[in-house]
């Protein structure tokens, strides 16, 4: 089954020597995540206390306002609320209601802290408590942290996901739970992919409706789609349900280790497996090969980002042929990271936080054919000659599983494909 | 505690950002945590910057705050200073920064480093973007600009353009090339493109040109006082602004100053027969203060547009367009409240909005056509083209701008005569604009109209009287070309509610259209 691949590195990177940074980091905060989960789950609000720049922040992420009515929104502090003149728990019920009332079609709502929020104190968890009691059994409503002294980035549907698991009911049922806000598209084809081995029930977290929800327990195998999900992975994991470990569904190795992992834990034979998954890897190996034919050989840079640095370098350096010669991500979380990090061939720098300036420096000195960075450092680094990635398309776009390894593979050697059309270079 | 969707403004910090990113040699040090950091993208993305903004954030985590977060400010104040070796620092707090009470400036001030740290203090919880830029820009003058020897020649500052404006890239040009015919030199653009030195050497000019009193106002009124330099009070934007510039310049330096006008062809464009189709078109106004204002006299006395209302989202500037408003008979909406604007072009139903990037969405929406004329801004309105809006050629370029999302005078007479013709009729819109035509779905149509009367009716506010609209007078006012449909129906239906008349027959839409008749 596993014959095609390339074989494991003799030494992955799963005991490469971490570079700790902490200095200046250019990262969004989880707020960010709201721009997705909004969209994924279609009956849930979600209202961040916070500040004008929290607000600012929401509206400029996506680099787009998404302006069909949008199911966020922020209750900006005030001046009266910081100095305590109002009640800053009254306030908010007072806004709530408001929102409710406009929107009775909400089922869900999620108060969403801030820095400004936390640094205050003002206990989320306990109006959410409150609210839920005063609104139930109509609107159930939850907190989590978006702040950006706790959360980067996609840590934030981390925290989303991870403060819906305790309120999940109780069940000894022996179900898949698949974990993570994926693009429909890309959920069905796991979904049906995982029924046409026979797995099932299959249950998704986040479920796109309330009402959708099930149970959880020890009989629970749950899967991760996504590799930053660490806070749930522990909630789960203090639900007593069992993670299924395994590479990200990244690229058609990830895609089929990743299923492979699943499919041994439900009895799926070898026959079974390779008649499901043959003709979707084999078209998932073509793609990849078209796709990745102007990154063969060329290197590539990580700026930490979005968290799927490690499984996307194993993707590019053992499927699109590409040298990794620094890969950083925000946080690495081991036991979710390691089969990646085992996979992935010794040599580039592992890089954990980030002091931006210090990095920048390496990356000019390494002059990498690709780099893979935020939106902030794109275009100044485009400049200077490098070509780069912008990472947050990796999350927006569907570019998980084996239809979608080609796409992936685009991501990356489209830039590289432009810089090799454009004739004339930019005037100074 | 306020509910907020959208918002036109940033916090304050990020128009101190627009300041130092728009200068050269000057370093901001902004006390923050990591996710204030998204403000580089505005202008590496939205505008396009080939540089970095220069800002050091000190991106505090959570665990920072049980200890000394002063040290981590210090090391980034002093770090920065040793990689960038910037002529001059300003230092400040972002809105969770202000609430850790750290001092910036009094931090930055036991580094002793050898250059410049001005200190800002910007209320993130009170005040905005356009506050921020202009304290940010008055803070920079007022610690850099000495009185100096005044230049032989007559020269002026331009001041007020910053990162991110709408159009202060080529509205320097073009107000630099206005003043070039009338033979006054340009001192010092600030604060685009200035360096410290630049600012220190402000009062060598003879008066100041006030571009944008949104991030320049108090820096004007300052170097009035104690460089001896007056202002302009006239933005040039529009032929009759242009004019009145021209004059106050004149006056401000006593000479006998022209405006070369022939690169200027707004007035004969406007006149031109082709035009006369946008006589009378009703139009809303809203964006910053200074653009409203400005627009509302092009749209009154230089497009021949009936100006039905005007707003802005910044309070700086509320009394100043309450009294332009009134001049039109109007009151002017002052709210950063995205979803009062939209309730009330809603309201008034234009058949054009002058407007911002979100004016421009509520457009979309209603299915009211929309140009953009003030921040905040987004990617397209950094055009690779020479785009401005002062002076001759922004005179011009407003024309275009502005009857561009019109559909064409002929085509509208057009229009209007085929309208039930399958493939040329209103909701295939404008042939200049770029999307698949839509043909008519013919009989199905039909069917579904008594039932579209309800839902029509049901959002009439007209006072006690619940109007209802008769199925034939339904499916006539479908027949009108959509961008006159909502004002024929606000028509109808004001004229019925004045007479009592509680179903709207055909008849009584013509004779509303009568009595309306111009």
């Amino acid at each position: 089954m596993t014959e095609r691949f390339t074989p494991p590195p003799s030494r992955g990177c799963s005991s490469t020597p971490v570079l700790k940074e902490r200095g200046q980091h250019e990262v969004f905060c989880g707020l960010t995540g709201i721009i997705w989960l909004h969209r994924k789950m279609q009956d849930a609000f979600f209202l961040v206390v916070g500040s004008r720049t929290c607000a600012h922040l929401l509206q400029s992420a996506a680099g787009v306002m998404i302006f069909a009515e949008p199911r966020f929104a922020t209750a900006i502090l005030e001046e009266t609320d910081l100095a305590g003149m109002a009640d800053a728990q009254q306030e908010l019920d007072r806004v709530v209601s408001e929102l409710l009332e406009r929107r009775p079609d909400i089922k869900q709502l999620f108060l969403v802290g801030s820095c400004p929020s936390e640094v205050i104190k003002l206990d989320l968890a306990k109006a959410a408590e409150r609210m839920s009691a005063q609104f139930a059994p109509n609107v159930r409503v939850l907190s989590y942290s978006g702040s950006g002294i706790e959360t980067t980035f996609t840590q934030g549907e981390d925290a989303c996901l991870a403060a819906m698991v305790p309120v999940l009911p109780q069940t000894d049922a022996r179900e898949l739970l698949l974990v993570g806000a994926l693009p429909d598209v890309v959920e069905e084809q796991a979904v049906g992919l995982l029924e046409a081995m026979g797995i099932g029930p299959i249950r998704i977290l986040p479920a796109s409706r309330v009402n959708d929800e099930y149970g959880i327990g020890p009989n629970t195998l749950y899967a991760l789609t996504q590799p930053f999900l660490t806070e749930t992975h522990e909630a789960l994991q203090r639900r007593d349900a069992n993670h299924i470990a395994a590479p990200f569904p990244f690229g058609e190795e990830g895609t089929t280790q990743w299923l492979r992992a699943i499919a041994d834990q439900f009895g799926v034979s070898d026959a079974k497996f390779a008649e499901v998954t043959d003709a979707p890897r084999a078209r998932a190996t073509k793609a990849v090969a078209q796709a990745s034919e102007a990154l063969r050989g060329k290197s590539v840079f990580f700026f930490p980002d979005s968290q799927l640095e490690i499984p996307l370098a194993r993707f590019l350096t053992r499927e699109c042929g590409m040298e990794a010669v620094e890969v950083g991500a925000p946080f690495i979380h081991r036991s979710v990271m390691a089969p990646d990090l085992e996979l992935l061939s010794e040599g580039p720098v592992i890089a954990e936080g980030q002091d931006v300036d210090k990095q920048l420096d390496r990356c000019r000195a390494a002059r990498p054919d690709l780099t893979v960075c935020g939106l902030g450092l794109a275009n100044p680094l485009e400049a200077e000659g490098l070509t780069t990635k912008w990472a947050i398309e990796l999350v927006f776009t569907p570019v998980h599983f084996y239809e979608q390894a080609g796409d992936l593979a685009g991501l990356f050697s489209r830039p590289v494909r432009r810089r090799s059309l454009l004739k004339m270079e930019a005037a100074e | 505690m306020k509910l907020t969707v959208w918002t036109y403004e940033g916090p304050p910090h990020v128009g101190a950002m627009r300041v130092a990113t728009a200068m050269k040699g000057m370093h901001y040090v902004l006390h923050a945590p990591q996710g204030d950091t998204y403000a580089d993208l505005l202008f590496t993305m939205i505008e396009r910057r080939n540089h970095r903004p220069p800002v050091t954030y000190t991106t505090f985590q959570a665990r920072d705050l049980g200890a000394d977060t002063a040290y981590l400010f210090k090391d980034a104040a002093m770090a920065a200073y040793e990689r960038f070796k910037p002529e001059a620092m300003i230092v400040g707090a972002s809105c969770t920064a202000e609430l850790i009470q750290d001092d910036p400036g009094g931090l930055a001030e036991t580094l002793g480093l050898p250059i410049p740290a001005i200190p800002l203090e910007l209320p993130s919880y009170q005040r905005k973007e356009n506050f921020g830029a202009d304290e940010t820009f008055f803070q920079i003058v007022r610690h850099l600009a000495k009185p100096v020897q005044k230049t032989a020649r007559i020269t002026a500052n331009l001041i007020g353009p910053t990162a991110l404006g709408f159009r202060h890239r080529d509205d320097i040009t073009e107000v630099t090339a206005l003043l070039s015919d009338m033979g006054i030199g340009v001192n010092v653009v600030a604060p685009y493109g200035a360096r410290p030195t630049d600012i220190a050497n402000l009062g060598a000019a003879h008066f100041n040109v006030l571009m944008y009193p949104e991030t320049a106002e108090t820096a004007a009124r300052w170097m009035e006082r104690e460089l001896d330099l007056p202002y302009t009070k006239v933005v040039p934007i529009g032929v009759g602004a242009t004019r009145a510039f021209v004059s106050e310049i004149a006056s401000i330096t006593g000479r006998n100053v022209i405006l070369d006008e022939s690169r200027l062809r707004m007035p004969w464009y406007s006149a031109s027969v082709d035009s006369t189709y946008l006589t009378g078109k009703r139009v809303f106004l809203f964006g910053d203060g200074t653009h409203v204002a400005a627009c509302a006299r092009i749209a009154r006395d230089e497009m021949g547009f009936e100006v039905v209302g005007m707003g802005c989202y910044n309070r700086e500037q509320a009394r100043m367009l309450r009294g332009v408003a009134k001049e039109f008979g109007l009151e002017a909406l002052i709210t950063d409240d995205y979803l009062e604007v939209e309730r009330r072009i809603e309201e008034l139903a234009p058949e054009l909005i002058l407007g911002t990037q979100m004016e421009r969405h509520i457009g979309k929406r209603l299915g009211i056509p929309c140009a953009v004329i003030s921040a905040p801004v987004h990617v397209q309105d950094f055009p690779a083209r020479y785009s401005p809006q002062m002076g001759i050629e922004g005179a011009n370029v407003i024309f275009d701008t502005w009857v561009h999302p019109l559909v064409m005078g002929l085509e509208e007479h057009l229009l209007t005569m085929f309208r039930e013709d399958f493939e040329f009729h209103d909701d295939a819109g404008a042939s200049h604009h770029g999307h698949k035509a839509k043909l008519r779905e013919t009989g199905i149509s039909e069917a579904v109209e008594p039932e579209t009367v309800a839902t029509q009716s049901a959002p009439t506010h007209t006072g006690p009287v619940e109007i209802v609209w008769l199925p034939a007078a339904e499916k006539e006012l479908k027949k009108i070309p959509f961008f006159v449909r909502g004002k024929a129906k606000r028509n109808t239906e004001t004229f019925a509610s004045e007479r009592g008349v509680q179903e709207i027959s055909v008849d009584t839409l013509y004779e509303a259209k009568a009595h309306y008749a111009r």
